[in-house]
């Protein structure tokens, strides 16, 4: 079948756009989640809706499954192939379609990267807000697949708040459009169920975005803290005195060190903790809440803070926290890089068993925070080389997104479930949960070939795994100590 | 008051095994929306409470029931609110009435809508299965949004029980400024002053003026007026409300009134069988009002030649349809979408479109 299946692709395509060889398919075999790999039957390129479409039809005929990718950086195996899978590579769905100033919309093709889109129409003061760390790399049908987050979503939401409207091909082909340029559309939210979907309900073919007028400036604080509870607190205060900062990020020890040792950006590396609060707005109002920001954080027991001057300075003291991962990369050959979400105020607990797991597995972790949005990313060093060490960091992994979990959070915050943490979800949720997802891809799917086996556990699965879904907040047996 | 939940899962329990049709009320401020109720009542307005309140998460959670004046209460003692400044339509209006029809007030095109600030919900699906969805943090990308989903399906996809929202901190100052314009300058100025920085929260025309408001710190409020120019309007708190809640004189009216929801600066092009008079702008021009009794018909083509859709808001036939019309891909989606939450069809059938 699958040689049926090669040939009637080459009938749709030209020859450089359906790549099947092994050495064309391996670049393809994993995503930014490297330890999961998988290679594909092929990998198509189309250029047009039309061809996409002939190739999702074709797929659905044959009963082939079919795995949406862009950039290939999400960092959950999302994108990761499976055995006899078609890729269907958004690639060179790289136009933007439209700059709408007047109604601040761009409507752009699927591949088009994050931050082309932000260079595209800086011209005109305006820019696309979400801010994923990736967003040199990542493209934009990603981001709605994932329902992308980053740096600045604290103020300005995730990729959800900022799609007006999105056409997608359905499994059998079909061009579907949702929404537009107006701020709703008749009927059910398909579009917000779309957003963070991983490829499981359509393929996205042409998004509008939302543009927003560029913030006329914006100050970092950074604030240096002795004690990693007291930066917990303090940005917890931040927020309870009335401040929405634009950014507002925490890293600790090990981060700091690993990023001034790579970025140069100015932290002290004897700091326990760094905060960096950023405040956007009009220049009077960002001088108003910056001083604000600066007298609330001084009274939580910041040791030391300092205003960017110039812009230049901004840039430099997020330096460090953006080359954060590349930076504790060079701490060990490998890093598990962890999303789950937490209430703000238990950070420091969280923290305190994320230090006594990492002494218990031998594993050191360094930490980086989206702390406005409690979004954690505790990055497990290990090496993937020394014999069960993965299979270690997985565990170790695996018990921080549960306690996420347990204290009232999430396992996932914006890197999605992929295949990674399909184990985890049957934590989360409980079997009608899972059920009611199920049949939501049902809907869409109900043949199950739109990036099958990702993002929702079968039921059997979680039976198997004999894993308990953490209800209110209460694991099984809730005598056993377990701090 | 209290929580219902056991309460209102026998009843649907039972309405799912007797295949009877539900009619989900909550403060019944809003009865008059969408296509006309069927069914046995579900009273949710007694499931009341404030579960769950977080200032400094910037989170709350609240039951379905709570009146949207107690949550605006409680928030308010903590200089916080809803940011999506819900429209009440009635005293007795709910938050859990607000998210079934996704109702958000002059604010929404710059601050997002109810849909934008769900964060997770409990919901009976129609077999009364109590099922949760998202939660109390801000970020959450495990499973499906179903959340989000629940804002505007009317309560034909499942009873809402309880329902988390990201919140967000009072603004410090507030000023409304007014400049004397037609309904094209005014679609032109409130298109130019939304690409600009300044910390503009609402604009809306009335076809004879323009009205902006502006809330932020005080120094940046002071120095947008100055910008925008135009006069000072006094009360511009009260008119603002009044806008919100339909109760500015333009909104009291016999005939049909329309609602479009078009792209922002779509321009005033005459629709024929219509005066100027006729016509309320909001939303920066992404939200279109229209007091007339031409057929539906006529507005849905209107809305869509400028790349929107348009619905009845209040009046007209309710025996017929109220929304705009989907496509045929669409509708199998909706039904098949439907009949995952409520197989037997028995939640609010026929509230958003007759064979839904």
């Amino acid at each position: 079948m699958s040689q049926s299946l090669l040939q009637e692709l080459a009938k749709l395509l030209p020859a450089v756009a359906l790549l099947t060889s092994k050495e064309s398919l391996t670049p393809y075999e994993c995503d930014g989640l490297s330890v999961y790999k998988g290679l594909p039957l092929a990998v198509v390129l189309p250029q047009t809706i039309e061809q996409a479409q002939a190739i999702i039809r074709l797929c659905q005929q044959q009963h082939t499954p079919i795995i949406a990718r862009g950039a290939g950086t999400g960092l959950a195996g999302g994108a990761m192939p499976t055995q006899g899978a078609v890729v269907l590579s958004l690639a060179k769905f790289n136009q933007i379609l439209d700059i709408d100033v007047e109604n601040r919309t761009a409507t752009v093709q699927p591949g088009v990267r994050n931050l082309a889109i932000s260079d595209a129409v800086a011209g005109h003061g305006l820019y696309y807000a979400p801010d994923p760390s990736s967003q040199i790399a990542c493209t934009i049908g990603g981001n709605v697949a994932e329902n992308s987050g980053g740096v600045h979503c604290l103020k300005y939401g995730l990729t959800v708040h900022n799609v007006l409207g999105v056409k997608f091909l359905s499994v059998d082909g079909e061009l579907i459009e949702l929404g537009g340029k107006v701020l709703d559309d008749a009927g059910y939210d398909i579009l917000a169920l779309l957003h963070g979907s991983e490829g499981l309900l359509g393929v996205m073919v042409e998004i509008t975005v939302k543009l927003l007028p560029k913030p006329e400036v914006a100050k970092v604080c950074m604030v240096i803290f002795d004690d990693i509870e007291k930066a917990g607190q303090a940005v917890c205060d931040v927020i309870a005195a009335g401040i929405v900062p634009a950014g507002l990020e925490m890293m600790d020890k090990l981060a700091i060190e690993a990023a001034e040792a790579y970025a140069k950006a100015g932290y002290p590396i004897d700091a326990e903790a760094i905060v960096l609060c950023e405040v956007d707005g009009t220049e009077d109002g960002v001088a108003e809440f910056i001083d604000k920001v600066e007298v609330v954080l001084k009274q939580s027991g910041a040791v030391e803070t300092r205003v960017s001057q110039s812009e230049a300075e901004r840039m430099q003291f997020w330096a460090g926290r953006k080359a954060a991962f590349p930076a504790v990369g060079r701490l060990a050959p490998d890093y598990y890089c962890m999303d789950g979400t937490i209430p703000k105020a238990k950070l420091a607990q969280v923290l305190k068993q994320i230090a006594l797991w990492s002494d218990e597995f031998g594993l050191p972790v360094a930490n980086v925070f989206h702390a406005g949005d409690g979004n954690m990313h505790p990055l497990i060093l290990y090496d993937a080389n020394a014999k069960g060490e993965l299979e270690k960091t997985e565990a170790f992994g695996k018990k921080i997104l549960e306690l996420c979990v347990q204290v009232g959070g999430t396992i996932t915050g914006e890197h999605g479930v992929g295949v990674e943490k399909l184990d985890s979800m049957c934590v989360q949720f409980g079997k009608l949960e899972l059920s009611q997802f199920l049949a939501i891809k049902d809907v869409f799917d109900d043949e199950g070939l739109l990036n099958p086996g990702k993002a929702v556990p079968t039921l059997h699965r979680c039976a198997e795994l004999g894993r308990m879904h953490v209800h209110n907040g209460q694991l099984p047996h809730p005598e056993l100590e377990r701090f | 008051m209290g929580n219902l939940t056991q309460q209102l899962q026998t009843q649907i329990e039972s309405a799912y095994q007797t295949e009877t049709a539900l009619n989900i009320i909550g403060g019944d401020s809003k009865s008059w929306y969408g296509r006309e109720p069927v069914g046995e009542p579900v009273h949710v307005g007694e499931h009341q409470g404030i579960v769950n309140y977080m200032p400094s998460e910037l989170v709350v959670t609240v039951r379905a029931g709570t009146k949207l004046s107690d949550i605006a209460d409680a928030l308010d003692q903590h200089k916080q609110r809803l940011p999506f400044d819900p429209p009440y339509f009635g005293k007795s209006a709910t938050i859990g009435g607000t998210v079934a029809c996704n109702f958000s007030g002059p604010r929404r095109p710059y601050a997002g809508s109810c849909r934008d600030y769900v964060l997770g919900c409990t919901m009976l699906n129609g077999k009364g299965e109590i099922l949760k969805f998202g939660g109390e943090v801000m970020k959450n990308v495990a499973g499906f949004d179903v959340s989000r989903l629940m804002a505007g399906s009317l309560g034909t996809l499942g009873v809402l029980l309880d329902v988390s929202f990201k919140i967000l901190p009072h603004r410090l100052a507030e000023q409304t400024v007014v400049i004397d314009a037609d309904f094209k300058q005014a679609i032109k100025l409130m298109n130019h002053w939304a690409g600009t920085p300044l910390p503009v929260t609402a604009m809306c025309a009335d076809g004879q003026a323009v009205y902006f408001r502006i809330c932020g710190a005080p120094s940046a409020v002071e120095r947008s007026q100055r910008e925008i120019g135009g006069s000072m309007y006094d009360d511009g708190k009260t008119f603002w409300k009044d806008l919100r809640e339909h109760q500015l004189p333009f909104f009291n009216t016999d005939k049909i009134l329309y609602r479009l929801s078009v792209p922002a600066a779509s321009t005033f092009t005459h629709l024929e069988g219509t005066v100027a008079n006729d016509w309320f702008i909001g939303w920066g021009g992404a939200q279109r009002w229209l007091t007339s009794d031409l057929p539906f018909v006529v507005i849905q083509d209107y809305a869509k030649k400028l790349g929107g859709h348009a619905r009845i808001m209040r009046g007209g036939d309710r025996t017929e349809e109220v929304f705009a019309p989907l496509s045929p891909a669409l509708m199998t989606l909706h039904k098949k979408l439907k009949h995952s939450f409520d197989p037997k069809g028995i939640l609010n059938p026929g509230r958003m479109y007759k064979d839904l």
